[in-house]
């Protein structure tokens, strides 16, 4: 989770702890699900008809920096405790190690809104399952500098991997690498043919290096260039999504609805003002050809840090759609509001409902 | 052992003179109180004692006794001068610092007296260095005066337990607060850094806890940033007793086994933190 964000997002749930992060340019985000099976005690605290359950975020290295030595945490550490004590601002995290000793740390945490991405692995054309040793394996053949990788399906069923080259760097002056798997190499293989995607390849390598150190096929799911690409890993006590934007093709500038119906949000274009409050206005008057008016869990606000009212839940949906055009790169970042045709209850993932509608409460 | 450069015969009298088969025995404990560039080196008949000091807050000594050496006179009482700790360790490690089983430096030591730089000469597998180091007036010393008939609160620890918590402190706090009780925590050392607080406790029952004797709960804040120094010490050690007066003064000590199976000893003084107080933790 280090890989993609500088904050950790801790959510406990009903049906396990979330641990999430997203990067600067919402382009790339992650969680893992650990079901309460995976503890020894799980309580995640109750939520009230008016209250939910608590959630916030701490600092990626404060987080990080207690668990700084895995070789003498194994040896020496017995078990963890992890309280989260909202009337103390604190996210209490105690080692009872060996010879009876205790290290207990409080970090302080910031409250949050809820980051939830919105993705649907259902409705992706293309899926691959692979071991995790045979993408490591591909990935080593890369420099650790190399920022995007494209995967594609090639004739036969091959599945192609190769580095990413800006159209404006010099053919001369560049190195393609490409490589090429054998469908049997894989656990499954269920992809459009033709179809390709350029992610980047620096956040999967840190989901990778998990993947391999716990032993878990890897399963991508993938369709056209520019929706995002979700890599997923299931345990029974784990669940991790990292879903990552996609390049899109240069040709479109923008999205054509894509065939699972769902409606979108308008999709800005590139010259748009990288900044919420125009998007927000854009979408308002109509721009970019939306059919449905704003959806209510879109009200047009400033954003401002989330506050815990009950109208939370539509507050952090606009903290989050960020408009797309983060620097050089033509990423579209990942939209994190919902927008939900009531007729399609079930377009929701297996993750939980992004945002319920307010006449669903 | 062949010497082409042979210290001046007994004829001439050395306020100091020791011969060490093994320099290690030595530099490694003073590598245990470098803090600081300087040292003051007091040399009785019982053996050197090495002082560092800092900030007029922490006091270093590291003990090496007349029995650790093979050969050790001192001619008047006492003999004390201050030297380079840095140029010291540079020379008796000149040969490397790496210890192959086997090989080892040999050390003679030689000081005419006031105003005479400290000779070094210095062999390893036939090849001889002779290093010269300049004296100076002695610093006057801080004293503690901290004796056992003062003593508050006392623990004996296994060094183990401890090696990992001084290595891995968090260094955004600006104390290292300690207390101990004859009620829980027992022993905790606490840090209050960045990311927040950290305590590290350890019950009185634990295997590490070689003796603990608390009579009063006492909690003293101490400048992390002097202290982390003595994680040297605390990683050459197996044992290490920790005691407070009533006024927080921290004394700890720690006992060191060398190579050859002999027993050493490095303490380190510390004064409590007045500047912060309670409120503003």
């Amino acid at each position: 989770l280090s890989r993609i964000g500088d904050e950790l997002y801790l959510e406990p749930t009903e049906s396990g702890l979330s641990l999430r992060a997203v990067n600067s340019s919402r382009s790339g985000f992650a969680s893992f699900l650990f079901a309460p099976l995976f503890f020894q005690l799980y309580e995640p605290g109750s939520a009230g008809p008016e209250t939910e359950l608590f959630r916030c975020k701490v600092h990626m290295k404060s987080f990080l920096g207690i668990f700084r030595s895995l070789p003498s945490l194994e040896k020496s550490v017995g078990k963890c405790l992890i309280l989260l004590k909202p009337r103390a601002s604190r996210l209490v995290l105690q080692l009872h190690c060996k010879y009876g000793v205790t290290k207990t740390h409080n970090l302080a945490f910031q409250e949050c809104e809820r980051l939830q991405a919105v993705f649907d692995t259902q409705s992706c054309a293309s899926h691959l399952c692979a071991p995790a040793r045979l993408l490591a394996e591909a990935v080593v053949h890369f420099p650790p500098t190399l920022a995007e990788v494209t995967l594609g399906t090639g004739p036969g069923g091959k599945i192609s991997l190769r580095n990413y080259v800006e159209d404006e760097a010099e053919p001369s002056k560049t190195m393609v690498t490409e490589l090429w798997l054998a469908e049997d190499e894989f656990q499954s293989v269920a992809v459009a043919p033709g179809s390709h995607i350029t992610f980047c390849l620096k956040e999967f390598r840190g989901l990778l290096s998990f993947a391999e150190a716990s032993n878990l096929p890897l399963t991508i799911h993938f369709d056209e260039p520019g929706r995002p690409v979700i890599f997923t890993l299931d345990d029974t006590v784990l669940e991790v999504h990292l879903v990552l934007a996609t390049l899109s093709d240069l040709q479109s500038t923008s999205q054509s609805p894509s065939t699972n119906g769902v409606s979108r949000l308008p999709v800005p274009s590139d010259d748009f003002a990288d900044d919420l409050e125009s998007y927000m206005v854009a979408m308002e008057t109509g721009e970019g050809g939306s059919e449905r008016p704003p959806s209510p869990t879109f009200p047009l606000r400033t954003p401002r840090p989330a506050q815990r009212e009950p109208q939370e839940e539509e507050e952090e949906e606009e903290e989050g759609a960020v408009p797309g055009t983060p620097p050089h790169k033509k990423f579209r970042s990942l939209f994190f509001g919902s927008v939900m045709t009531p007729g399609r209850p079930g377009a929701a993932t297996t993750q939980e409902v992004l945002a319920e509608d307010s006449d669903g409460e | 052992m062949p010497f082409s450069a042979q210290p001046p015969a007994s004829g001439e009298r050395y306020a100091l003179s020791a011969s060490l088969d093994n320099a290690r025995h030595l530099s490694s404990l003073l590598r245990a109180v470098h803090f600081q560039d300087h040292a003051t080196c007091l040399a009785t008949a019982s053996g050197l004692r090495v002082t560092v000091e800092d900030a007029k807050c922490i006091q270093a000594n590291a003990f090496i006794q007349a029995e650790i050496f093979q050969e050790f006179s001192v001619q008047e009482e006492s003999v004390m001068f201050r030297i380079s700790l840095s140029v010291l360790l540079d020379c008796l490690t000149i040969f490397g610092t790496s210890s192959l089983p086997g090989t080892s430096t040999a050390l003679r030591m030689c000081y005419q007296g006031y105003g005479y730089p400290l000779m070094l000469f210095l062999e390893e597998g036939g090849v001889v260095t002779v290093c010269k180091i300049n004296t100076q007036e002695p610093d006057e010393l801080l004293d503690f005066d901290f004796c056992s008939t003062k003593v508050v609160n006392k623990i004996i620890l296994q060094s183990e337990g401890l090696r990992e918590a001084f290595a891995e402190l968090d260094m955004t706090s600006e104390v290292l607060q300690i207390t101990m009780s004859p009620d829980k925590p027992y022993f905790r050392l606490s840090t209050f850094g960045n990311a927040g607080s950290a305590h590290l406790d350890y019950p009185r029952d634990s295997d590490l806890m070689e003796a603990f004797h608390c009579s009063q709960t006492q909690t003293n804040r101490y400048k992390i940033s002097l202290l982390k120094p003595s994680t040297k010490a605390l990683a050459l050690s197996c044992k290490v007793s920790i005691r407070t007066d009533a006024q927080g003064f921290l004394s700890l000590q720690y006992m060191i086994r060398n190579e050859d199976g002999q027993i050493c000893f490095v303490e380190y003084y510390c004064c409590p933190d007045e500047n912060i107080t309670e409120a503003e933790l």
